[in-house]
């Protein structure tokens, strides 16, 4: 046990010094000092709850992207038809039941309505793998029927590039080092770094910025549309800001409006008349010739223009707009329409997304709990210390080398795996220190009562190193089994713990049994001692 | 030099001959730990319950206005909000559960925190915010079901390898040891209404790895103990080895407190929580070790014959050292 040829000494000593030096620019950041540029910096990162930043967990609703799906679904069934050679008439249109249906009014047609629809049924992809599945009923009856598989593939779609939009609107803000990541299907975390007041954020992730232009239907009553009542081919949408209006919503037409994704940039800028804060949009060219083809062809009639499924504002087209760039007005603040601005130059988002968890730490508070934490640490330590000395002695001495090391490794082997340090993680650091402390105490008491048994030194060392690890070893497994089934169940802060514990069951073990032997060994050998105080 | 010696050389308490006693009270105040429980129930944190917490320091003030804090967010009408000193007497923690009625609509959780933040800031212009916690019923849903598999997967993982390693008495008597120590925990909070978080779950980790490691130091001298004297009483056995690693027993607690103990004194006042928790832990895990885990073995009727005897190769020098002299 106490034999340490010298190829297990310099491995021994390797393995120590690669995991110290990993942890010095964590070390060295901690005490704010520069660390050379030239060398590698593997770091160890500080959550935020510690250093202060904002975690939020925003959440899709998948029904709408199905519900979407259907819509699109319904123009390009509309336009297909319409434009088809001869014109298939269709009616009796409904998407109840996640399920597209509508009669084709000449049966005779049926067959060719297949052939028109069939093409719009593939998925996006170059599997042809069909999204929806037709089928024909009572003769004359289409139904539409979405595949799960289609389904699934759309709201990964949706969610990726709702993920890129995130991201875009994110680093508009200007934000240092965010991360932003998909977490299962439904989900993404953002986690902004070091920031006073997420508020802003928040604002710009909620915003679908759907932007539409839809023409208004002047032919519906007011009564009915304060029941809710729409004429056909028409639907009710609400005012953003009822109450500046007079009227709570109007009645647009349902189809046949511009959508606001063809957008090439839109900023903040001031209406000249009144000065009142606007976002002065650009279209693409397409974009621009169908938004110049709905104005010509409706000069003096209002349109509605609707953000996120409540209208901003109705102005009246006074004129065709050809220029492909038009102002948006809706009683902004220049704060809100900067806003805006940014969320419609990012694109909007294929979804909605819901804040389902926000975690903020200010700055100051996370700089206070570090450095309350480190003084606690550092006040610790020394006790500790001063104990172990005092009751070991030399082997003490040992044993506290021995924690030191093990709480650089710690951080060395975190910081090569990119881990990151939370407040549960110091309780995991905790129990750690705890275990190898215990480890040191076992052996040496074995030590003590090898000795007291009347064995000679070498024997009684020996032996107590023996004795003493199976229990190590044994209550080491145990804690390593609990660790890794809290990090395979446990969610974000109990993973945390279950990180550190881990590595930290590992480090423990060697700094405490494997170096504090070989130490004790090289003495031996040494000063060959007739006696040891322990 | 002369060493600080913390237990007194060759001790022989006998620990045991009170282990009824102490098992009757024991088995009293876990189940009253489980009354408490469901009487009064935890003091969820928004972790578990869903709503806001918000920490906020009124910079310009010399203490933070809590009864008038308490009644603006009152009259907001999601409830009675849990005002608390957090730090320095003008920091504050506010936390706000989230409304049954709402608990179905994961955006209310959100635009509750907005509006509370903003009734606070109209009107204390020095209000600064320094930290916001805010989850949503379904999330918090999750984190309760997660933690809860998590806990018992580990548990249950624990007495298996203890009984690979040991024997099925002492898987038992690890897995209760466990039982007892996270049920008194937990009655703890009850009584005391302690806020229950997430970070609790980590200190709750913590005691129950440092319990389990010093039952598993008990455990191994009573298997040691148990091939070497083969005939001697088990309750006299179990004696034996609680003595044998009193010492280390001792110096380990006393170790790992004198390394808390200033973390709760000076550290964040985020962590007390979770300090005083692993502090109480570490009490009951000691307790719990000899008192709970080593009794059940002389009831679940351990005997040498469980464990084949064996000698250390150390032992074999000198048996043969003694035969040849």
């Amino acid at each position: 046990m106490l034999e340490f040829p010298t190829w297990k000494r310099i491995w021994l000593c390797g393995l120590t010094l690669v995991a110290v030096a990993a942890a010095l620019p964590s070390l060295f950041s901690l005490a704010n000092m520069p660390w050379p540029r030239s060398l590698p910096e593997p770091m160890v990162n500080l959550g935020l709850d510690l250093a202060g930043g904002s975690h939020i967990l925003l959440e899709a609703d998948p029904a709408q992207v199905r519900a979407q799906r259907l819509e699109n679904m319904e123009e390009s069934v509309r336009a297909r038809l319409r434009n088809a050679e001869p014109r298939i008439r269709i009616g009796d249109i409904s998407s109840s039941g996640g399920k597209l249906a509508f009669i084709v009014r000449d049966t005779a047609q049926v067959d060719a309505a297949r052939e028109e629809v069939l093409p719009l049924t593939y998925g996006a992809g170059l599997t042809g793998q069909r999204d929806w599945t037709i089928e024909v009923v009572d003769e004359n009856r289409f139904v539409l029927t979405p595949r799960p598989e289609g389904l699934e593939q759309a709201v990964t779609l949706a969610m990726d590039s709702a993920t890129e939009v995130v991201r875009k609107r994110i680093d508009e803000l200007g934000t240092r080092e965010p991360t932003i990541i998909r977490q299962g299907d439904e989900r993404i975390v953002v986690q902004v770094p070091g920031l006073d007041d997420p508020a802003a954020l928040k604002a710009l992730l909620g915003q679908t910025a759907k932007l539409e232009f839809k023409l208004v239907d002047v032919t519906a009553s007011p009564s009915d549309i304060a029941q809710g009542i729409a004429p056909p081919g028409s639907e009710i949408v609400p005012y953003a800001d009822p109450a500046s209006e007079g009227v709570a919503a109007i009645a647009v037409r349902r189809l046949g409006g511009i959508k606001g994704d063809s957008l090439t940039d839109a900023k903040q800028t001031y209406e000249q008349q009144t000065n009142e804060p606007v976002v002065s949009i650009t279209f693409d060219q397409q974009g621009g010739a169908k938004f110049a083809k709905l104005t010509s062809e409706n000069v003096n009639r209002p349109f509605a223009i609707i953000l996120d499924d409540k209208v901003l504002s109705a102005p009246n087209i006074n004129e065709p707009i050809l220029g492909g760039s038009a102002q948006i007005s809706g009683r902004f603040t220049v704060e809100s329409a900067n806003q805006l601005a940014i969320s419609l130059r990012s694109g909007a988002l294929p979804v909605d997304l819901t804040v389902i968890e926000e975690r903020t730490v200010g700055p100051d508070l996370g700089a206070d709990s570090i450095r309350k934490g480190l003084l606690a640490m550092g006040i610790g330590s020394l006790l500790v210390i001063a104990l172990m000395i005092a009751v070991y002695g030399r082997f003490g001495i040992y044993a506290t080398a021995a924690l030191v090391l093990n709480v650089l490794m710690i951080l060395g082997v975190m910081a090569l795996l990119n881990n990151t340090m939370t407040l549960p993680g110091i309780a995991g650091l905790v129990l750690t220190i705890g275990a190898a402390v215990d480890a040191n105490v076992l052996i040496n008491e074995r030590i003590r009562e090898e000795r007291k048994k009347g064995r000679r030194v070498v024997a009684a060392v020996e032996n107590g190193y023996k004795e003493a690890s199976r229990a190590i070893y044994d209550a080491n497994v145990t804690n390593f089994i609990a660790g890794v089934l809290l990090f395979l169940f446990g969610s974000g802060p109990v993973r945390g713990f279950a990180v550190v514990l881990i590595i930290g069951l590992f480090t423990s073990v060697f700094t405490a049994v494997t170096l504090t032997r070989m130490w004790v060994a090289g003495w031996l050998r040494k000063a060959r001692p007739s006696d040891i105080t322990v | 030099m002369k060493l600080l010696k913390l237990v007194p050389e060759d001790t022989n308490i006998r620990f045991l001959r009170w282990r009824m006693p102490f098992y009757v009270v024991s088995l009293i105040l876990i189940a009253a730990s489980w009354a408490l429980v469901a009487t009064k129930g935890l003091n969820y944190g928004v972790d578990f319950a869903g709503g806001q917490e918000i920490r906020a320091t009124f910079t310009q003030s010399e203490e933070a206005p809590i009864a008038e804090l308490r009644e603006q967010i009152g009259a907001l009408g999601y409830g009675e909000p849990v005002i608390q000193r957090f730090g320095a007497p003008n920091e504050v923690s506010i936390r706000v559960r989230l409304p049954d009625e709402v608990a179905g609509d994961k955006g209310a959780a959100q635009r509750i925190a907005n509006r509370i933040v903003s009734t606070i800031r109209a009107g204390h212009p020095d209000f600064r915010l320094d930290g916001n916690d805010n989850v949503s019923g379904k999330v918090s849903g999750e984190f309760r079901e997660k933690a809860i598999y998590a806990l018992l997967a580990a548990m249950l993982a624990i007495a298996i390898y203890i009984w690979v390693r040991f024997e099925w008495q002492f898987g038992v008597g690890a897995l209760f040891a466990l039982f007892h120590d996270v049920s008194l925990t937990l009655g703890m909070f009850a009584l005391f209404q302690l806020e229950f978080s997430l970070q609790i779950i980590a200190a709750i980790l913590a005691i129950i790895g440092y319990s389990l490691n010093d039952t598993i130091v008990v455990y191994d001298r009573i298997r040691e103990n148990l091939k070497k004297y083969r005939r001697m009483p088990i309750a006299e056995l179990l004696d034996l080895s609680v003595n044998e690693t009193l010492a280390r027993t001792v110096m380990t607690s006393l170790t790992l407190l004198i390394a808390l103990l200033p973390l709760l004194f000076f550290g964040p006042a985020s962590l007390f929580g979770l300090t005083i928790c692993i502090v109480l832990g570490i009490f009951v895990g000691t307790y719990s070790s000899i008192y709970m885990a080593a009794p059940i073995l002389i009831w679940l009727k351990v005997t040498s014959d469980s464990f084949v005897p064996s000698e250390s190769e150390v032992e074999r020098q000198e048996r043969l050292a003694r035969e040849r002299g």
